[in-house]
């Protein structure tokens, strides 16, 4: 069973765009469009995970990234007049570039240090694309036009694209960097001490985490036909969702984060709809929050023993 | 062998270490004693790059350690076994053992040095599959010790390894420490335990307020007046 669920995931996945033209139980293109967003949010927050869940290292500013790769896109067409999808090319160096600054920034500091430094330059970035006019058109955003008006190559190559994130992260935790990311979460220095170099490795998490929510930012550039920095660079909808999505799913899980992103996503396109709420949804989301970790600290994944406990517990002789 | 000439350590702007100065020969056991705050895991960290002295040196067979990155040090011989031991919980106890074990001829000797790790532990041996942090205490010390040993040191440092330990289980760690010299390591151990220390080490510094107090054999230190007093509550 564990062994072919991710098959049968993958299985499910591919077949699914089929549903749009099945007569009975007809998806329509409002659905496909949150089906592609918690796919899309499945690649950040396993990119997320990558550094925040195996290597311990918090970032609150993951949409430093996002943004990065948003922008890569949109700028080809806005400077260059070329097809934004070179922008999932040249997202790579660019965010790689920035990780790496970053990282020389803030990897030595640990702890909450690191956590609001991170925020900073999220913040940072946001502020820098909003008023370099000329480079980025400010905060009037940037427009390019739409390839198809069908969703499903869209929902083609968002899923490529987790599925490769999911296949190079399974890898990379599977050998030994997966261990010394942990050992570099469970106790620094213990791990230095044990001739790990600490800075090395909390940089090619970082560095990987970039470069793949880079991509998830460049889709979304060439998916949405419009950004501006207070969309792409956002502190609430993206840094914090990416948690968000991580956190409810289950930190350090192979699942948890497409568990999470289709949750979050499922959640907020529902709640968006109640009349009069305006943005008093993320109240609603900062409940959620508080709930899983009091509840379910190890997210739904991570403790969905507990969960299947919740369920069972009237008959206890069941199990 | 192992040198520390003249450390000024800090933390921040508060210093901790003043002009610290001791020395300790191949095959010796040294220990320092001290009172609770007197600045000896931090001497500790200084040795194995954890801390860098702002002025001093330390030196491994004359090999400067204190401008080498920090996670160079095992190979060049130095295993701290730090304290409260600092595993990693939730790998198993053979990968913490692999962890201890990551470079050049301690990575190569791997499968050897564990058999020789689960002769003397065998309680470790049993328990090979099962996580750190499920390990009593004894075990954990264990298996930090284990794990100090799998990187082939030249140097073994320990930081208080009886803390919290029941008193015939302090006896079996000090017996291990003598068989760890036995094998042909040089052991520098840091103790509150100062009666069991002194017994076991050849010799000993007195570390007060981040300065060496006295020096002299174990011997010679348990029937010193002075620390008689201050350590040993007599
Ligand atoms: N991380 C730290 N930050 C600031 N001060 C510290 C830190 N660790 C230890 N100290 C201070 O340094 C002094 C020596 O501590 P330590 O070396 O741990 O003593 P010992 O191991 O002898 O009990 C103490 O006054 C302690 O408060
Ligand atoms: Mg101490």
């Amino acid at each position: 069973m564990k062994r072919t669920a991710p098959y049968l995931v993958l299985a499910a996945l591919v077949l699914l765009p089929l549903m749009q033209y099945s007569p009975v139980l007809r998806l329509g293109s409002d659905w496909m469009h949150v089906i592609i967003m918690a796919i899309m949010w499945t690649v950040t927050g396993m990119a997320w995970n990558l550094l925040g869940g195996y290597c311990g290292q918090v970032s609150f500013g993951h949409a430093a990234f996002f943004g990065m790769g948003s922008y890569c896109a949109a700028l080809m067409t806005f400077h260059f007049q070329a097809s934004p999808w070179w922008g999932f090319l040249v997202s790579i160096p660019a965010t790689a570039a920035i990780a790496m600054i970053m990282g020389f920034l803030v990897l030595r500091l640990r702890g909450p240090y690191f956590v609001l430094a991170t925020l900073a330059i999220g913040e940072v970035m946001r502020i820098t694309f909003e008023n370099l006019v000329d480079l980025t058109n400010g905060t009037k955003g940037i427009t390019i036009v739409r390839d198809w008006v069908d969703k499903t190559p869209y929902y083609c190559i968002i899923l490529g694209l987790a599925v490769g994130t999911y296949l190079l992260i399974k890898r990379m935790i599977g050998s030994k960097w997966g261990y010394y990311f942990v050992a570099v979460r469970e106790d620094q220095d213990a791990a230095e001490s044990l001739g790990i170099d600490t800075t090395r490795y909390k940089t090619i998490a970082l560095v990987v985490s970039a470069i793949l929510t880079g991509l998830a930012g460049a889709f979304y550039t060439v998916y949405m036909g419009y950004i501006d920095p207070q969309v792409v660079f956002s502190l609430g909808d993206i840094s914090i969702l990416i948690i968000m999505v991580v956190m409810v799913g289950g930190v350090a899980t192979f699942w948890g984060p497409a568990v999470g992103a289709v949750i979050m996503i499922a959640l907020s396109e529902y709640i968006r709809t109640i009349p009069y709420l305006g943005t008093a949804y993320q109240t609603f989301f900062g409940i959620l929050l508080i709930v899983i970790i009091i509840y379910l600290p190890n997210g739904l994944v991570g403790d969905y023993r507990k969960l299947a406990k919740l369920f069972t517990r009237k008959t206890p002789g069941a199990a | 062998m192992l040198e520390i000439k003249n450390i000024d350590v800090f933390y921040g702007d508060v210093q901790v270490l003043w002009n610290l100065s001791f020395h300790v020969e191949e095959g010796e056991i040294v220990a320092l004693i001290g009172a609770n705050g007197a600045g000896k895991s931090t001497t500790l960290r200084a040795i194995s790059g954890l801390l860098r002295p702002r002025t001093g040196g330390v030196y491994l067979n004359g090999q400067a350690l204190h401008t080498q990155e920090p996670f160079r040090l095992i190979e060049l011989g130095i295993a701290h076994v730090p304290e409260a031991r600092r595993l990693f919980v939730e790998m198993s106890v053979e990968e913490n053992l692999d962890m201890g074990s990551l470079r050049g001829e301690a990575r190569t000797r791997r499968e050897e040095t564990r058999k020789l790790v689960f002769e003397l532990f065998p309680r470790l041996k049993e328990r090979r599959r099962q996580a750190a942090g499920t390990l009593s205490g004894g075990e954990q010390q264990m298996l930090a010790i284990g794990r100090g040993l799998m990187g082939l040191p030249k140097v073994v440092m320990f930081d208080e390894p009886s803390l919290g330990l029941a008193p015939i289980l302090v006896r079996d760690i000090f017996e291990i420490i003598k068989r760890i010299r036995a094998e042909g390591k040089t052991v520098l151990i840091v103790e509150q335990n100062v009666r069991q220390t002194l017994a076991v080490a050849d010799r000993a510094y007195v570390i007060e307020n981040g300065k060496i107090g006295m020096e002299g054999t174990g011997k010679a230190l348990l029937a010193d007046d002075h620390v008689k007093t201050a350590y040993l509550g007599v």
